[in-house]
């Protein structure tokens, strides 16, 4: 991988760790109840994402929402089978999707440079370091 | 984000790997809302919910040797006793996932009070005190009704900062975070508690965003139950944490006051047009129905008086619920009215809630008449269609069997 082709941006940790894989990015809110656990799909109607699979992705979302107790039920019920994102870049964190993906152990960051959400586009390769607070985005 | 010794021995696993996860969650919080420290907490409630991740979660923190070092209320679960007598056979699965969550709760250092009105009775702060309180109808009734401060923590955090004792300092419990933003004038008829419901759900449908409302034109001091009503409906149809109600709140002693000093960022109206256009969308049809459901949140015991003054001598048509706590139902009891609405065929069932499945599933596919908005939105999902009627009509439309016009 040439480094032209690969960029690499700051940003803030709000859960450890690393990951890669490929990025699906949602215009909407997302409200894991309505991701079915099985598929990882998503079934919310009008959503930006409804039909895609958001399981073992880097989820690209502005923010979640719905209660603490729906919201953390539907990630719960993603990672027990195994379809939950592999990381997540939240714009707008709220204390329901921090204590989720803490407890959860799915890297996630927050705070990316703007320059991240004019490169990005789903289907890209997508690593998250949150641990070095950066994201990297390999082209091609 | 600085931390106390004590703190960072929290984090560091000095007080077990249980204190130690709770502490790395709310670190993670406070980072992310950029607090400078944290700061203790007198009070704690928790939005315990029975579900699959609630249980997985409450578990975790107690295997790993979590205790509440701030014993938290906590919010209803389901009687299953009640409910296996009077309702149907509770599926095994059902009371094992009940049983085990009441157990992991008890064990973790909760006060098993199964009421999300702990504003009402047994949690109640006083102005100024910092407090992690869950639930969607309590967080703003404490900051906004006492001048307590709590922001809108979810479930986990909530019991995250029950075992620390601490909470990351951003947001309501800043002085500069509390003042009013968007200047609400409400000219419409608000008189009764169901006019509330109504005046919760419109705000947020005229305004979206998380700024605090300021609301004025309000003539009389809401009841008890009319300020549970409001914050109940305006933090399900919005995610409103805080308001002020000027010259009622503690906060608001006059609108100045309220929005410290600053212009409005913004200003609405609330006219008995919009009131009406939300009971149009909201509160359905006349019709048959075939049971009634009160209590979410939880009845007060005047609430539950009301009940029994209209039930007093008379025969219900369709199954009717009211769900209240242990204490007020023993109140109930006490002062007869228990035996009344019972004489009547009506069921007063405590710790229990309307969102907690399956305790409900004989009335999936059906319809019934409740007085909460919250309590409708949330049953959606269960294909339980309600109809939304003040209190006193409900009560009268289940002694007939239907709404009617």
């Amino acid at each position: 991988m040439s480094p032209e082709t690969s960029v690499s941006l700051k940003c803030r940790k709000i859960a450890e760790g690393k990951a890669e894989g490929e990025a699906i990015i949602s215009a909407d809110a997302i409200c894991f109840y309505l991701v079915q656990p099985e598929t990882g799909v998503v079934v919310e109607k009008y959503h930006s994402l409804e039909g895609q699979s958001i399981a073992g992705k880097i989820l690209v979302m502005p923010s979640g929402k719905g209660s603490s107790v729906v919201q953390a039920d539907g990630l719960y019920k993603l990672m027990k089978h195994n379809k939950a994102p592999k990381g997540m870049i939240v714009e707008f964190p709220d204390p329901v999707l921090v204590s989720g993906a803490i407890v959860m152990e799915i890297p996630t960051v927050m705070k990316v440079e703007k320059k991240f959400y004019e490169a990005i586009r789903s289907g890209d390769q997508v690593q998250i370091d949150a641990d070095q607070g950066t994201v990297t985005i390999r082209k091609g | 984000m600085k931390l106390t010794t004590y703190e960072q021995d929290m984090l560091a696993g000095k007080y077990g790997e249980g204190t130690a996860l709770a502490m790395k969650i709310q670190v993670g919080i406070g980072e992310t809302f950029d607090a400078l420290r944290m700061v203790p907490i007198t009070r704690a409630h928790v939005a315990l919910s029975a579900q699959d991740a609630d249980l997985w979660f409450v578990e975790k923190l107690l295997n790993k040797g979590a205790r509440c070092r701030v014993s938290p209320t906590v919010n209803p679960s389901i009687d299953l006793a009640y409910l296996n007598e009077h309702l149907f056979e509770i599926p095994r699965e059902g009371i094992d996932i009940v049983s085990a969550t009441n157990e992991a709760y008890r064990k973790i250092g909760a006060t098993l009070t199964f009421d999300c009105t702990p504003y009402l009775q047994q949690n109640i702060p006083a102005f100024g005190e910092v407090v992690a309180f869950s639930e969607s109808s309590a967080t703003p009734y404490v900051n906004s009704v006492f001048g307590a401060r709590s922001n809108r923590e979810s479930s986990q955090s909530a019991l995250c900062a029950a075992i620390t004792g601490r909470v990351a300092e951003y947001g309501l419990l800043l002085e500069e975070n509390r003042k009013g933003e968007i200047l609400v004038e409400v000219k419409a008829r608000v008189e009764d508690d169901f006019d509330y419901q109504l005046l919760g759900w419109c705000y947020p449908l005229k305004h979206k965003g998380l700024e605090i409302p300021v609301f004025t034109g309000i003539g009389k001091r809401p009841t008890p139950e009319g300020f549970m009503n409001f914050g109940a409906q305006l933090n399900t149809s919005g995610a409103v944490s805080m308001y002020h109600m000027a010259g009622i709140t503690p906060e608001a002693p006059t609108l100045e006051a309220a929005f410290g000093g600053k212009p409005p960022k913004e200003k609405i109206t609330i006219a008995d047009d919009d009131l009406q256009k939300v009971r149009r969308q909201i509160c359905g049809e006349p019709g048959k129905i075939d049971f009634a459901m009160f209590g979410c949140p939880h009845l007060s015991i005047s609430q539950v008086a009301e009940i029994a003054r209209i039930l007093e001598g008379r025969k219900l048509k369709v199954d009717f619920w009211v769900l209240t706590s242990s204490l007020t139902k023993e109140l109930a009891r006490r002062m007869g009215y228990l035996q009344t609405i019972q004489r009547a065929g009506g069921h007063v069932v405590a710790d229990t809630c309307i969102d907690v499945p399956p305790c409900w599933q004989p009335y999936y596919g059906r319809t019934g008449v409740t007085d909460s908005p919250k309590c409708a939105y949330y049953n959606e999902i269960r294909r339980i269609k309600f109809i939304i009627r003040p209190l006193a009509e409900g009560v009268e439309a289940a002694i007939k069997g239907e709404v009617s016009r």
